[in-house]
């Protein structure tokens, strides 16, 4: 299905995203038609969904970011839906990740600064139904953030 | 943060959907001239509000059929330098995130793999091996979903 061009060609888009075509198809030693030709066949394959923005939440604000990790009350059949349709609803959950494991559910969440932390803490997440256990990490720093797949 | 107004929030929100859309195309939208939209763009990339773009790729159809949220405790803190843990670390491929986090881990680390059989491999001899690594947990991702949080 992938052959080498392929591979070759999202490890450079992955790498820098806003490249042109002709850069792209350069530093994949093949030709802009080519590559265009892949890209698209890439995109109908499923393989290559989009491109969104990255913002950076810190230079607008919000200079507080949280990993809150849920274990949610399973003897309630309804548990992960009314949770999920209620998190979706709070305005500072920038992600919603679902796992396997100890942890059922981690919300991302953002706050102007400690105070507003607290609020946002206190008013709309202590107030998400069906909560067994809750733990919050603080992020100090993220050394790494490519989320590149090793192609 | 008052530098920012209802237009620049509606152009990051169509960003963060498509960041493909041209800047004809979002003025269309947002009933601005093709060349008020790209300062509007540029003023945000220079700001660093616009901190880049990312692909969405179809990590299945890549062939990483796993994705592995570690929560990693330093064994004995105060022996180690943070700086070669965190080296070690993000010098591995599979590893596409590392944050450094306050609360019941000291890392977290978001990591990809073909299945099951080959996460274990990265986990026993590329994380596990990493000098300075203490209690490690595991969640298996289930489903992600990213929101727009308060733009």
């Amino acid at each position: 299905m992938l052959d080498d061009l392929d591979r070759r060609i999202l490890r450079f888009l992955q790498s820098d995203p806003t490249a042109p075509l002709s850069e792209l198809a350069e530093r994949c030693q093949s030709q802009p038609a080519t590559v265009a030709r892949r890209l698209d066949r890439l995109k109908g394959y499923g393989v290559l969904r989009g491109l969104h923005a990255v913002i950076d939440w810190a230079v607008l604000g919000y200079g507080v970011e949280v990993s809150l990790r849920f274990t949610l009350d399973k003897t309630n059949s309804k548990a992960f839906d009314e949770f999920l349709a209620a998190a979706r609803r709070i305005k500072q959950v920038i992600a919603i990740q679902t796992f396997s494991g100890r942890v059922d559910v981690r919300l991302s969440v953002i706050a102007k600064d400690m105070p507003d932390y607290q609020k946002l803490y206190r008013s709309e997440i202590l107030n998400l139904p069906h909560i067994a256990e809750l733990e919050a990490l603080m992020h100090v720093a993220t050394l790494k953030t490519a989320e590149a797949l090793p192609l | 943060m008052s530098a920012w107004d209802d237009k620049d929030f509606a152009l990051l929100r169509a960003l963060s959907r498509d960041a493909t859309q041209s800047a004809g195309v979002l003025g269309r939208q947002l009933g601005l001239s093709q060349p008020a939209t790209w300062r509007r763009i540029k003023r945000l990339q220079a700001a660093g509000v616009l901190a880049g773009r990312r692909v969405d790729l179809n990590v299945e159809a890549l062939g990483f059929g796993v994705t592995v949220f570690l929560g990693v405790k330093l064994a004995t803190r105060g022996q180690v330098s943070l700086e070669d843990f965190e080296r070690a670390v993000t010098a591995i491929p599979e590893v596409q995130t590392v944050q450094h986090v306050l609360g019941r881990y000291d890392y977290r680390l978001r990591v990809v793999a073909r299945d099951i059989s080959d996460f274990e491999r990265v986990l026993r001899h590329r994380i596990m091996t990493v000098r300075g690594i203490g209690d490690v947990e595991a969640n298996v991702l289930l489903s992600e979903e990213r929101l727009l949080g308060p733009l």
